[in-house]
């Protein structure tokens, strides 16, 4: 056993180096990734290993950087694309959502289309305006991607290079708040599929379901519970699309009662996804309607609001303390 | 716009070669054309002209839910198909039915998509690199230019050998240059260097809407700005479309980076059989443009030349025969499986497709149980 104390960005950045070491397929390209190693630094030292033509430091263009990037899969490659910024991911919808998402398909089946994009993704980082976004829901909502988040480096190594493993497209979501904190990362393990729901906390009284940064704040959120002498049980739901429904499905019919927290906006969203289909498979379980957390139905506010617009361990208590009220 | 002091145009419409300073280095590769070939140019332009005018009819008898007319462009297509060598990839737009023949794609494909059975849906690998249509305006401008940088980072392009060295050529219209994708192709073509040349066609309309709104400069100058070479042809010059092709084709190949060509032609038809260019164009241009027929004048240029009507009464017979044959082949065409739908959306199993195709089945069956329980009573 191989266990290294990463953070996730430097979990990632091993994970591509690995990736690349894998297969000489595997290219990187984005705005910034090359000598600098990306605004977060996530790509650092790859330039200078794999050079040019395998790390790609493109023109400032999103829709341009995804449209080379099905070009280069169509021609055998697996490009991983690095958007700076949630929220500049929107010049690369087009090129994700019509051609991307469609070309499979498209092809009947003959042409698949393993691109992985890249995002850096929600707040709690004090940054200006498109630069907190969470905008998965977007993409979920997408047949043909599929859509995935780590909540920790040991997940960030791996998932990164199951996604780059995908003959999928996949839409990779990496937790900005996320990317400093330290944790243990077993490199010698096997992994495990991209679309793994995974228990990361047990408990009895009430499921707590999230992804990505949300993951550490329902943690938190239950150490408290607990201490007021509730018990609850915490899921992280790694992929968002698909969603790996079976371990909250026995969650929820071990507990009777579940709250989903996302920092996105709440309305037409992954939680409200999760609750439809919860409501509908374990109705008989339910002693409490599903209950969301989640951002306000605002534009993501001025970075001084933030910690107001984002749910926290107390937002998520409440909606706890809602549910046990049932 | 038409014809400007820059187009390039080796034969004139009254079917004569031009010689000029300008057409200097192109004519070496008509010279190099062998008869048939010359023939091939032409029949293909009468074929698919007779084939385009029978897709609109039988969109017309409700055959078919759309049709995108090429007509008037087929010497800008023809030639332009021609100049690519089989190692190059085509990417199209979705007017190039004419290139798809030539690269051995069953027309029926096209009319399979335009009744509704299909999203395009052959293989490029199977089909000479003949890629699919797209139909979101100049995003196959990327893939193209993506594709092209592949080639490049492959190593297979700039060795020297023309018969494997390879080249991209992607088609866009005049609409498409004001589209974002189709500027960034444009920076990420000449920052990398690819292997590629951009063919557009500036047919003057894009639906309802003028050339004239889409730039004010013309269109072959554009890619100078981005270090890119440009240059304007007469699109309805088989030969021009042909010659131009090919050495802005054979420059990629060799590692000169990518080209740039306008060839003016005009969309004679509609943009769709949805349209109804009536409403919004001079019948004065309908009749320049009539003048600047490709086809009429090719068959001056080839009679001058010696051939006979025997030719032009084979080549009719044979548009003919492939009109009748694709009509009886539309007629004969069914409704695809429903678990079409769920079929290639992911390459890997997803469990969403899995359990709505179990749905869909299980609703499906629910009818003929129902029906088969009315039949007994």
């Amino acid at each position: 056993m191989s266990v290294e104390n990463l953070s996730m960005a430097k979990a990632l950045n091993q994970g591509l180096r690995q990736a690349m070491l894998d297969d000489p397929k595997v290219l990187l390209m984005g705005e910034d990734i090359g000598p600098l190693g990306g605004v977060f630094r996530v790509t650092e030292g790859l330039h200078a290993e794999f050079g040019d033509k395998r790390v790609l430091d493109t023109p400032l263009a999103e829709s341009g950087i995804v449209g080379t990037a099905i070009g280069l899969a169509m021609r055998g490659y697996r490009p991983v694309c690095e958007i700076q910024f949630d929220g500049f991911i929107f010049p690369a919808f087009d090129q994700i959502t019509t051609q991307l998402a469609k070309l499979t398909s498209r092809h009947e089946g003959s042409l698949s289309m393993p691109v992985v994009i890249r995002v850096p993704f929600g707040g709690h980082i004090g940054a200006v305006e498109h630069h907190q976004e969470s905008p998965e829901a977007y993409f979920a909502h997408t047949p043909g991607l599929r859509v995935v988040s780590p909540s920790n480096a040991h997940d960030g190594y791996w998932m990164i290079q199951e996604a780059i493993k995908s003959d999928d497209p996949v839409i990779f979501f990496e937790p900005k708040s996320r990317y400093w904190p330290k944790g243990d990362v077993d490199t010698s393990a096997s992994g495990f599929p991209l679309h793994a729901t995974r228990v990361v906390r047990e408990g009895t009284e009430v499921t707590l379901v999230g992804y990505g940064p949300m993951v550490a704040m329902l943690l938190q959120a239950a150490e408290i519970a607990a201490a007021e002498g509730t018990s609850v049980e915490v899921i992280d739901l790694r992929s968002i699309s698909p969603i790996d429904y079976e371990p909250i499905i026995a969650s929820v019919q071990k507990t009777g009662r579940l709250v989903v927290a996302q920092e996105a906006p709440g309305f037409v969203s992954v939680g409200s996804e999760i609750a439809a289909t919860v409501t509908e498979r374990c109705f008989y379980s339910l002693e409490a309607p599903v209950l969301r957390v989640a951002g306000f139905d605002t534009p993501f506010p001025p970075a001084k609001l933030e910690t107001v617009y984002l749910p926290d361990a107390d937002r998520i208590l409440e909606a706890v303390d809602r549910a046990m009220a049932y | 716009m038409s014809y400007t002091a820059a187009t390039v145009q080796l034969l004139s419409t009254e079917g004569t070669l031009v010689t000029s300073d300008a057409t200097a280095e192109y004519l070496p590769y008509i010279e190099k054309l062998t008869d048939d070939q010359l023939r091939d140019f032409h029949r293909q332009m009468v074929v698919i002209r007779k084939f385009d005018i029978d897709a609109a009819n039988l969109q017309r008898q409700g055959q078919l839910a759309m049709w995108i007319p090429s007509l008037g462009q087929e010497a800008a297509q023809v030639g332009s198909g021609y100049a690519a060598k089989p190692q190059d990839h085509i990417f199209p737009s979705y007017r190039e039915h004419v290139i798809a023949r030539i690269r051995g794609v069953d027309l029926m494909r096209i009319i399979e998509m335009l009744r509704g059975l299909s999203h395009g849906g052959w293989d490029p690998k199977e089909h000479n690199n003949f890629h699919l249509y797209t139909l979101v305006l100049g995003s196959q401008t990327l893939h193209a230019t993506g594709y092209a940088m592949g080639v490049l980072f492959d190593g297979v392009t700039g060795t020297g050998n023309q018969d494997t060295d390879e080249a991209v050529i992607v088609y866009f219209g005049d609409g498409a240059t004001s589209q974002g994708d189709a500027n960034e192709a444009l920076v990420f073509a000449a920052s990398y260097q690819t292997p590629q040349v951009f063919f557009l066609q500036n047919n003057h309309w894009a639906i309802s809407v003028p050339v004239t709104r889409q730039s004010r400069t013309p269109l072959y100058l554009r890619p100078s700005g981005f270090g890119i070479p440009g240059v304007q042809i007469d699109g309805n010059d088989v030969l021009a479309s042909y010659a131009v092709t090919s050495a802005n084709l054979d420059a990629a190949r060799s590692g000169g980076g990518p080209r740039f060509i306008e060839a003016l032609t005009y969309r004679m038809g509609a943009h769709t059989t949805s349209d109804d260019p009536t409403k919004y164009r001079d019948i004065d241009e309908l009749e320049f443009w009539t003048k600047a027929d490709p086809i009429t004048r090719m068959e001056k240029f080839l009679r001058a030349r010696g051939e006979g009507d025997a030719f032009f009464a084979e080549i009719e017979t044979e548009a003919n025969d492939l009109a009748a044959d694709i009509r009886h082949r539309t007629l004969a065409l069914g409704v695809p499986d429903a678990d079409k739908m769920f079929n290639h959306v992911y390459t890997e199993p997803h469990p969403l497709m899995e359990s709505e195709r179990t749905w869909l089945e299980n609703y499906e069956a629910a009818f003929e149980d129902s029906a088969a329980e009315g039949g007994q009573a």
